[in-house]
């Protein structure tokens, strides 16, 4: 296996509000090799997002902190730099790219003046050649017409085009990593598949390390190679993509799967996961899960499974999974 | 339409409303009168000349007549515009200065600081601000300088809580967040980012906020807190005419005139603004 990009170690975030602590992110491991994609599924609250900003160090604080764990990146823990050095990672070796593409630029700059800013921000260019650099982006990104695209406004470009701009301004000084944020959700299916080509045409040119959050299964079996299933803070399967789909260990895993329509096969209805997420505040004893998984037993109810290596590359934190399949 | 700059949308829109327009006018005229003010003047406005003491506008050549030092009064007024124009212009530019910088700080940083800051606004927001500006300029002696001093003392407050608003919603836009994760500092972030996006109400407040100044010296000087004879300043002048407010009419109406087309003027041009940069209008 290639040598990761980052390993997040045990990664404890959470957030101190009034009504309590908020767990939001409680003992989360994994890694990231150049050239994978690590997909990140889970419902909403879930800490998917929590883990992203943990990594970017951009927890806002109050409520939120980070209060435990490592995040080793090429070796460095980040939790240990001091902000000026986190500055010159983000959006340096380590980029993110947002959920929703209307909002995330700057409505006043054009496109071309914001990818120069994010190039300017790192290297040491004059703007000139940074605007060069940000029409060879935009190429590379696939924007028709660049050298004119450059001086028009956010809001002169559709949705799909705004992602493709963000993706530029993200891989515009060809970071490590790349963390996307359901960058697919706010768009139409036909740009979604677009826009998910194009991350692995640019992840297998840059050799970026990505690790790409959604809620949809559907984008986590077109890109990932690996994949985290999350629930209430804490992974609950981890496994290559291939396993998922096929061996899923962990009921939360096996509900998600049965909840999505099938094109063949005899159309029964779809098997929805019964309840709702509970409440961070108010976790369940024992397994998180016990309130909505369907094989519950009493020990599920006494004591929290661990993540167990059932084999080679697939974890599960259920106490009894090899009863499930 | 590759380049549909915003200031062209702007315009467009501000070129369509006739009031604004006519505020636009008056504006750019007064600004106008203040720059060349010594080359069209017919008089010198310092002079005293006792023997045309009190001339009715139109004699002798005196198009709004003379006061009682004999000086002209056309003259005096257009020269009044230069202290006017000043003030307006000192003045606003203190207070937002001020208002921006402790704006954008209370908005951004939050907490502590917001709490500190909206607390020394509401201070301000208690006293009546013309009432809180006599009692600075009873502090400091009157005079032009101490004027502008004590506008921008008093009027920043308001300014600041505008911009603190607006940069309490902005900060939390996803492409200021965007921004951090790319690796922007702070600085870079509020002055590049937030603040050209609350431009708009800034501009419109500071163009309403020099009509307030320009009222305000009016008002000062009236009360012989602000300007000091011999300065052809309009509240001063108001406030010379006002003995012979029931025979020597012209005395206080071409100064109050002269106030209120300012005033006016600088008014509908901000409302104009304001329609205008409303992004809620677009077309």
């Amino acid at each position: 296996m290639k040598r990761p990009v980052i390993e997040i170690k045990d990664l404890k975030t959470y957030f101190f509000v009034e009504e309590g602590v908020v767990k939001a992110v409680d003992g989360v491991s994994f890694e990231i090799a150049e050239g994978e994609t690590l997909g990140i599924v889970g419902e909403s609250g879930c800490g998917k997002s929590v883990t992203s900003i943990s990594i970017m160090r951009l927890v806002p604080n109050p409520p939120g902190k980070i209060v435990g764990g490592q995040i080793l990146f090429k070796g460095e823990d980040l939790l240990m730099k001091s902000e000026a050095d986190m500055r010159k990672i983000r959006g340096n070796e380590i980029s993110m790219i947002f959920q929703e593409p209307m909002t995330s630029l700057n409505p006043v700059y054009t496109i071309g003046d914001q990818i120069a800013e994010s190039v300017m921000l790192h290297q040491n260019l004059t703007k000139r050649e940074a605007f060069s650099r940000a029409v060879e982006m935009l190429d590379k990104v696939g924007i028709p017409a660049s050298e004119k695209r450059v001086h028009e406004y956010p809001h002169q470009l559709s949705g799909g085009m705004r992602q493709r701009v963000m993706i530029a301004m993200a891989l515009s000084c060809n970071p490590k990593m790349l963390v996307a944020d359901e960058p697919t959700t706010a768009l139409d299916v036909t740009i979604q598949a677009q826009i998910l080509e194009l991350m692995k045409q640019l992840r297998d040119e840059f050799n970026t390390a990505i690790m790409l959050i959604t809620h949809d299964l559907g984008v986590i079996a077109e890109v990932a190679d690996r994949v985290a299933v999350m629930y209430a803070g804490k992974i609950v399967e981890y496994t290559d993509v291939m396993t998922l789909f096929q061996k899923p260990g962990h009921p939360y895993t096996i509900g998600l799967l049965k909840s999505i329509p099938k094109l063949t096969g005899n159309h029964k209805r779809l098997e929805p996961i019964q309840g709702v997420v509970p409440s961070p505040l108010n976790l369940p004893q024992g397994c998180k899960f016990n309130n909505r998984c369907p094989y519950a037993r009493e020990k599920c109810f006494e004591k929290e499974p661990e993540l167990v290596e059932v084999e080679k590359g697939h974890s599960v934190r259920c106490w009894f999974h090899d009863q499930l399949q | 339409m590759v380049q549909k700059s915003k200031s062209n949308v702007i315009w467009k829109r501000l070129k369509k409303n006739k009031m604004a327009m006519v505020g636009l006018t008056i504006t750019i005229g007064l600004l106008l009168i203040a720059i060349f003010a010594p080359a069209i003047v017919p008089y010198d406005p310092y002079t005293v000349d006792l023997s045309q003491s009190m001339r009715a506008p139109g004699q002798e050549g005196h198009l709004l007549g003379t006061d009682q030092l004999g000086r002209d009064q056309f003259s005096r007024l257009l020269y009044g515009a230069r202290i006017s124009l000043q003030v307006g212009i000192i003045t606003q530019s203190i207070s937002m200065v001020i208002g921006i910088f402790m704006g954008a700080l209370a908005g951004y940083y939050g907490g502590k600081v917001d709490e500190f800051i909206s607390y020394l606004i509401n201070v301000f927001f208690a006293f009546p601000s013309l009432l809180f500006a006599i009692a600075i300029m009873a502090t400091l002696g009157p005079g032009l300088n101490n004027i502008f001093i004590a506008l921008g003392a008093v009027s920043w407050p308001g300014l600041a809580r505008i911009v603190r608003g607006q940069v309490l919603q902005l900060k939390e836009q996803e492409y200021i967040e965007a921004i951090r994760a790319l690796g922007g500092n702070d600085f870079k972030i509020i002055v590049k980012h937030i603040l050209p996006n609350c431009m708009a109400p800034i501009i419109v407040t500071a163009t309403l906020g020099v009509a307030g100044a320009i009222l305000s010296e009016a008002g000062l000087s009236f009360l012989g807190l602000g300007a000091q004879p011999p300065m052809p300043s309009w509240g001063l002048m108001l406030s010379m005419g006002r003995t012979y407010v029931t025979t020597k009419t012209w005395l206080t109406i071409y100064p109050g005139l002269a106030i209120m087309i300012t005033i006016l003027g600088l008014n509908l041009l901000g409302d104009g603004l304001r329609d205008a940069l409303d992004p809620r209008m677009k077309q």
